[in-house]
């Protein structure tokens, strides 16, 4: 772990003793687990809302553990179309970004490692002024319009395929890889090209896992370009705003007849079963990568 | 170039440096057909965005594009003259600054005060759950904290007013009323972002010479002394960089978290700038309107990033520029 300081090590090896107390680790502790509890709980809130009988529900008889155990909600989200379409689509979507994310910040971050690279010092520049300056939100929506991407599909994936943040994060790592392992492979006379797929890719496992996790949670999550530039196609709508639609249309009766459910209870627990949909792929995925990430965001920090 | 400061160049690639830039050209002509494809992005999502801007000095015309549009009104000023005229626009400033200052004040100092918390904890796979634990709600997106916000804090079926009732307290409408709303929202925003902000001052902790805490202990320094004295100084470096960028964003802000957990109740201080925005140029097409409002807000908080950074540098620190 990145993380565990030196110092705990050191204070068991220095054979100093320490003069911290034993009521300082009991309050320590005791905060760590009240942190744990605080980021835990309504995750747990609603896993145990979405198993919860409708009746129970309504009747404000669940708190901590499920009332009337029920997969119910869960088999009304997977078999009406709506949910399913919306899942599937925001997950080809989301697998669609991450590729050609991830090739794009490739391209990018590779070239500008180069530092004999002719033109590299102004390429640059061009590609750090955006991390700074932006045009704001309606001239990229005029923009958008003007180029017939209202409605379609294809303005979920290019206009955020590429981040300049995580571009600097993979050409930080590149950095790290040792010079003279590129300029033996150009003796033997590997081309750039070469150079890349042989010796920095797989090199780079690491950040290239961190960065399809960015990339990966960013589409996930991501429902703004959807409610900015895709109005009336709904299919091309992802999880999150149908969710965001979904808690929004907040009268719970009035999403019950909409849906053609009976009662407000089983309202109330789509809609806690969907947020479980929008969420666990993401909890499934991120704990593997956490020692990736935490090296990532520290490389991140150190930028130019 | 900082890149050839941080990693000496190696003998072939003196060699090369040497030679003639077309020479250099021609060995990586491969690079430069790798960059089209990137460039092309930022070229046409980047920057042609960028003309895009002089909508805020022209009419409002929803049909033509922006060249055969003429210019406002009072040269070209008509739409930001408007802008201040409108409560609304105001009142959104005033929910923004408001807003993004509690934010600062009481999101900024908590993930410094969990950092030296976690490095306190001297059982090692405790440490490393409480961090994993406390990495999950970054990865949320504000849809989804919203909507498990909405079970907790829901006037008649939220989790905290059902305990509150089975205590014989009166539900609190914590969604609903304007100043509890406030609240909400910065504690949502330290949920969110406390655990993934330890992050980067623990690494920072990490980078603390070891034999500063001996001293500290030769010295008789207890735990708080050691806190006060080697800690939290080692990290003043990185709280000044981050407060300068703090400092910086405190007209801007983002939209997802306004938008997504507004409602009507709490429209009088949740319609910060982004919602406002999002309002009248997307929804209402009014797009010189919030064209201009956009482009004040990034003016502002150009000046404010600036001078947060010429602060830091007055007080002898190394600020960001």
């Amino acid at each position: 772990m990145v993380n565990t300081a030196h110092t705990g090590n050191l204070r068991k090896k220095s054979g100093l003793r320490t003069n911290n107390s034993r009521a300082g680790d009991v309050v320590v502790v005791l905060i760590c687990c009240f942190i744990i509890f605080i980021c835990i709980l309504p995750i747990i809130n609603i896993a145990v809302r979405s198993v919860s009988s409708a009746d129970a529900l309504i009747k404000n008889q669940v708190t901590f553990w499920p009332v009337g155990f029920t997969l119910e909600s869960y088999s009304r989200v997977l078999t009406s179309a709506k949910y399913t379409n919306s899942l599937a689509f925001t997950a080809w979507l989301t697998v669609l970004c991450v590729g050609v994310s991830l090739v794009m910040t490739t391209l990018c971050a590779f070239p500008l490692t180069f530092d004999n690279l002719p033109g590299k010092k102004f390429l640059n520049t061009i590609v750090l002024i955006t991390m700074y300056f932006g045009a704001g939100t309606i001239p990229t929506y005029l923009l958008i319009k003007q180029l017939g991407l209202l409605e379609n599909w294809l303005v979920l994936v290019l206009p955020s395929c590429l981040s300049v943040f995580n571009m600097i994060l993979m050409r930080s790592f590149f950095y790290g890889i040792p010079a003279s392992l590129r300029e033996s492979a150009e003796i033997d006379g590997a081309g750039p090209m070469r150079v890349l797929l042989s010796i920095y890719i797989p090199l780079s496992l690491p950040v290239i896992a961190t960065l399809a996790l960015f990339y990966a949670v960013g589409r996930w999550n991501g429902y703004t370009d959807a409610l900015y530039y895709i109005k009336s196609k709904t299919q091309y709508h992802p999880i999150q705003l149908l969710l965001y639609n979904l808690l929004n249309n907040s009268q719970s009766l009035e999403v019950a007849t909409q849906e053609g459910f009976s009662t407000p209870g089983a309202a109330e627990s789509i809609k806690s079963a969907t947020v479980m949909f929008a969420t666990v792929p993401i909890l499934l995925v991120y704990p593997w990568l956490q020692k990736y990430f935490i090296s990532g965001v520290t490389l991140g920090a150190v930028k130019e | 170039m900082q890149a050839v400061a941080r990693r000496p160049a190696g003998t072939l690639e003196k060699k090369i440096l040497a030679k003639s830039v077309l020479t250099r050209m021609k060995r990586y002509w491969v690079l430069y057909v790798m960059l089209l494809l990137p460039i092309a992005y930022f070229v046409i999502f980047r920057y042609l965005p960028m003309p895009y801007m002089a909508q805020a000095f022209k009419q409002n015309n929803i049909i033509k594009p922006i060249w055969e549009v003429p210019w406002a009104k009072n040269n070209g000023l008509e739409f930001f003259i408007k802008a201040f005229a409108n409560q609304s626009f105001l009142n959104a400033i005033r929910n923004t600054v408001v807003l993004n200052v509690l934010d600062l004040v009481m999101g900024f100092p908590a993930p410094i005060i969990l950092a030296i918390i976690l490095n306190e904890l001297r059982f090692p796979k405790f440490k490393r759950l409480t961090q994993t634990i406390a990495y999950v709600p970054h990865f949320l997106s504000w849809v989804i904290i919203y909507g498990l916000a909405m079970r907790l804090f829901a006037p008649t079926d939220g989790l905290v007013n059902i305990l509150l009732n089975r205590a014989g307290a009166a539900s609190i409408n914590f969604l609903g009323t304007p100043i509890l709303w406030i609240f909400t929202y910065v504690f949502l925003g330290i949920w969110q972002s406390i655990g993934w902000n330890t992050i980067i001052y623990l690494a920072a902790i990490t980078n603390i010479n070891p034999e500063l805490y001996e001293a500290a202990r030769v010295d008789g320094a207890k735990r708080m002394r050691e806190i006060w004295h080697v800690t939290l100084p080692c990290l003043r470096p990185t709280i000044i960089v981050l407060l300068v960028l703090s400092l910086g964003n405190i007209m801007g802000g983002g939209f997802e978290r306004p938008f997504v957990m507004r409602n009507q109740l709490v429209d009088s201080v949740s319609d910060v700038i982004s919602v406002f925005v999002y309002r009248n140029g997307i929804q209402g097409s009014q797009f010189s309107l919030s064209t201009a409002v956009g482009l004040f807000q990034s003016v502002i908080n150009v000046i404010f990033l600036v001078g947060a950074n010429m602060f830091a540098k007055r007080i002898g620190e190394r600020g960001l520029m």
